[in-house]
């Protein structure tokens, strides 16, 4: 009987580069810039690496397809490279597979790494790029990503009855806090500090959205090498070390975008992928054991639908929790630690391990007083790929042994 | 009895003031201070004679089984396509059946009457019957020609049938000319013009009575006996003259729109028909006159049916649902006049691929989802396994029409990132009347009035122009309901 994840697989050493709009910088710098913090991190050698799985999802734009062509850039020693990919969820899902190599007990030391460089598009935003196949060519919506999850706004204000100026003014809060929260981080792409006021004069985007409503698009690299828990403690012995609690991914099955029954106001996936993950981890009150989150913010519409269906805010609640600074630095789970995908930057193939990399610098302590998560023991982070309606969501909970 | 058995008008939503044209263009010809009067009807972004077509045969075939129609045509001079048979895509889009004749009917104006009398002979041989005959056009005047100002787009639709029939069909008469008047070349984007004069005094004075007398000959009638005489000439002081020189009495000339609409080629005898249909009483008799390339006349008399019509399908009720354009530069960036930048978004190249296209042509062209049969769920897009959780039955659907279902919408945007000729590009999610639910782009409406749950009606549009290969794409769209706007 299939017993989950949780404490089987250590993360030994990260590592993530600058992110940011990285002009100098090709995607296989910044994955070779993840690579090397993170192999000093672990204290191996790239030789002691068994396996390797790397994520980006817009590759054709810059390393190319497959995974010779990174395999090559960091000279990865002849072991097996898969490259995946899963939308916004790529690099959980290169976490993922290193991780359950790693319990398969068929490596003992395998490397996690996503990158991406989306400022050589030369877009504002995601290209479209046929990543989504014939048949939405045909049928789909001339949509983009801000006008996917902008929907939220109106089905969301449609279903609890909540005006949108009240909304509005959660939104605000929201991209307030991660540009306040990624001022304080030197590895963030957005370190300005903006007030409520500004967020909400910006231009509209895609109504409800405006301008920071938006993540950053970003150029970017973060990388996890695991292990199993006794060769961890054997490597760092008298330290702490991060155990992975749980890892969660669930997919749409259609009910979302066909059935008439989906409000349009939630995500079905995240609320199913979070239950089993607090099932794995062993959680039973997510709201009073979880120390901090990581969310997938690609719009800060996003972020106040997900504190929902974390099922941490009560449902048609959130409002409450983010007004009263329940997810500020200094509330009571801090959410968005390091400027989140809005303020650290949304390079789509690096940010699960992003999110990770957050978490692990908070659990063994290594931020700056002033960023720091007080008592910091258990962490959640929350990708989310797709659509609204038809999506993939990925989580890990990571925490100390 | 062979005859019209349903009438519609469609004009698009959008007018321009010809005044905004003069504005803009009358330092070029201020001569043209004759022609601006009134608005023209002006095409959406996302609208050709396909898609207005379209509109008007689905307006026309409201309450009709369309299992029963065995034909349809179309008829216009600014088909999309010159190879691949754009009555064909008219058809699916009506969602009839496949084992149906179709043909498209072109080269000069009067090809719109030409399609009727097609229609009404072949069904008075008894070989065909329930033609939907369609007639549209979008025809382009150079900037600061007299056509920018006189043309006007418009469509126009009749199912022509022996049961029910309003308006029977009682004769028809022609003249043929090789008079150009106006012309487009195999490559040619605007009409070209010879002098008016000569159009006035040579084919409009002498053509029309020319075949006007030449059906009164036929049939043993005088002008008089005919309750409306419908003919297209957008001359104002040759219309005078012409009425005067017939004998048309001034409550007998039926209105051309031309203040309206504008001239609307091969759809303007059609869309006058229609529109005289909306007024008509049982015995009134109408005699229907196109012009360009020679003349058509028809003879119609209107039956006793005409009182048990359905409301609401005319002309009259698309010139009430109008918006008008707020520029000039719009429509001319509409129209692919004036080249605007649509950013990166609007370059990427995304090829149609026929096969795929071929597979979903009843979803894609007529709006088909699926039923399922073992638990009768609804969906769109059609699925090879049914979406309802408890049943999942694999392959057991039968075909199941949306185009003509109401929908709510759910949640919506108005998108300004998108690429669009009508920015913001606004789209939302679509639940339906009786199940199923998409993301669908909305179209002919504006952000500031949407809500959820507002009704919706579904629009078929042209979804996309491949510049680079000359083809259109099309697909259906959300028009939120006007009296909720």
């Amino acid at each position: 009987m299939a017993d989950g994840i949780k404490d089987k697989v250590a993360v030994l050493g990260m590592g993530c580069s600058r992110f940011g709009e990285r002009w100098e910088s090709d995607a296989e710098d910044l994955a070779a810039e993840a690579l090397v913090e993170c192999l000093e991190d672990a204290g191996i050698e790239k030789k002691d690496i068994q396996a390797a799985y790397i994520g980006t999802h817009f590759p054709t734009m810059h390393i190319g397809k497959a995974a010779p062509p990174l395999a090559v850039a960091l000279k990865l020693p002849y072991i097996p490279v898969t490259r995946l990919e899963n939308y916004c969820a790529t690099a959980t899902e290169a976490f993922r597979a290193a991780c359950y190599s790693v319990a398969a007990g068929v490596y003992d030391i395998v490397l996690a790494l996503g990158v991406e460089k989306l400022k050589d598009t030369g877009y504002g935003g995601l290209p479209a790029a046929g990543v989504l196949g014939v048949k939405p060519f045909m049928i789909g919506s001339n949509a983009t990503a801000p006008g996917m999850f902008a929907q939220l706004g109106t089905a969301y204000s449609a279903r609890w009855g909540i005006s949108m100026e009240k909304i509005k003014d959660a939104l605000a809060h929201i991209s307030a806090k991660s540009h306040a929260n990624g001022a304080l981080n030197p590895k963030a792409h957005l370190r300005k500090v903006i007030t409520e006021e500004q967020i909400k004069a910006a231009p509209m985007i895609a109504y409800p959205l405006g301008l920071f409503d938006c993540c950053g698009v970003s150029d970017g690299s973060a990388c996890a090498i695991v292990t199993t828990p006794e060769i961890a403690k054997s490597m760092k012995k008298n330290q702490n070390v991060v155990n992975v609690k749980a890892l969660s991914v669930t997919v749409s099955s259609g009910d979302e975008a066909l059935n008439t029954s989906w409000d349009g106001a939630h995500f079905a996936t995240t609320r199913i992928a979070a239950t089993n993950a607090y099932k794995e981890a062993g959680i039973k009150d997510p709201r009073e054991e979880i120390s901090m989150f990581e969310v997938h913010d690609c719009f800060s519409i996003t972020e106040m639908v997900t504190m929902e269906d974390l099922h941490i805010s009560p449902k048609g609640g959130a409002y409450e929790d983010i007004m009263s600074g329940f997810y500020d630095l200094d509330g009571q789970i801090p959410c968005q630690i390091d400027g989140g995908l809005k303020c650290f930057g949304h390079p789509i193939g690096a940010s699960g391990l992003r999110m990770i990399y957050a978490m692990y610098e908070q659990l063994l302590e290594r931020v700056p007083e002033e960023r720091k998560v007080k008592n910091a023991r258990l962490g959640l982070t929350h990708n989310l790929g797709g659509f609204p309606h038809q999506n993939v969501c990925a989580m890990s909970i990571v925490g100390l042994d | 009895m062979v005859g019209i058995c349903s009438f519609s008008g469609y004009v698009p939503r959008y007018r321009l003031n010809r005044k905004l044209i003069y504005q803009a263009m009358g330092w070029m010809n201020p001569g043209n201070i004759a022609n601006a009067k009134g608005e023209k009807a002006v095409a959406n972004f996302d609208e050709d004679s396909i898609t207005m077509a379209v509109a008007a045969g689905l307006i026309a075939l409201t309450g009709k089984d369309r299992s029963k129609v065995e034909c349809v045509y179309l008829a216009s001079t600014t088909m999309p396509y010159k190879e691949r048979l754009n009555s064909n895509i008219v058809s699916a889009a009506l969602g009839l059946n496949d084992h149906i004749r179709t043909a498209d009917f072109s080269g000069g104006l009067k090809a719109g009457t030409t399609a009727l009398l097609a229609a009404l002979e072949g069904v008075e041989s008894k070989r065909l019957n329930n033609v939907v005959v369609t007639a549209a056009e979008c025809r382009l005047g150079k900037p600061a020609s007299p056509q920018e100002l006189i043309l006007g787009d418009a469509a126009a639709a009749m199912v022509v049938g022996n049961e029910n029939v309003l308006a029977e069909f009682k004769g028809s008469y022609s003249v043929a000319y090789d008079f150009v008047d106006h012309y487009r070349g195999h490559s040619t984007k605007y009409d070209r013009q010879w002098e008016d004069r000569w159009i006035r005094d040579l084919g409009y004075d002498q053509f029309v009575p020319e075949v006007i007398n030449g059906l009164l000959n036929k049939y043993a009638l005088k002008i008089e006996d005919f309750a409306k005489v419908i003919y297209d000439c957008h001359y104002p002081a040759a219309r005078k003259k012409l009425n005067k020189v017939i004998g048309i009495a001034p409550d007998a000339d039926q209105n051309n729109f031309q203040t309206e609409i504008g001239q609307s080629g091969a759809a303007q005898s059609l869309m006058m028909l229609s529109s005289a249909l909306e007024e008509a009483n049982p015995g009134d008799k109408l005699l229907v006159v196109s012009f360009g390339s020679g003349c058509d006349a028809l003879y119609f008399e209107v039956t006793e049916n005409i009182k048990k019509r359905a409301k609401n399908n005319g002309i009259s009720t698309s010139l009430t649902n109008k918006a008008f354009l707020d520029n000039y530069s719009k429509y001319l960036v509409w129209r692919g006049i004036l080249p605007g930048e649509g950013g990166l978004r609007t370059e990427e190249d995304e090829w149609t691929r026929w096969p795929a296209l071929w597979r979903s042509r009843k979803m894609v062209l007529g709006l088909w989802g699926t039923k399922c049969r073992k638990c009768r769920a609804v969906q769109i897009p059609p699925q090879k396994v049914c979406v309802n959780q408890e049943c999942n039955a694999v392959g057991e659907t039968e075909d199941y029409l949306f185009s003509d279902k109401v929908g709510y919408i759910e949640s919506f945007t108005g998108d300004m990132l998108a690429a669009t000729l009508n920015p913001p590009a606004i789209y939302g999610q679509i639940k339906f009347d009786g199940g199923g639910k998409m993301m669908f782009d909305f179209t002919d409406c504006d952000l500031d009035v949407l809500k959820t749950g507002m009704s919706v009606s579904m629009s078929f549009r042209r979804k996309y122009y491949d510049e680079k290969r000359d083809l259109s794409g099309y697909f259906w769209k959300a028009v939120p309901f006007k009296e909720e706007n």
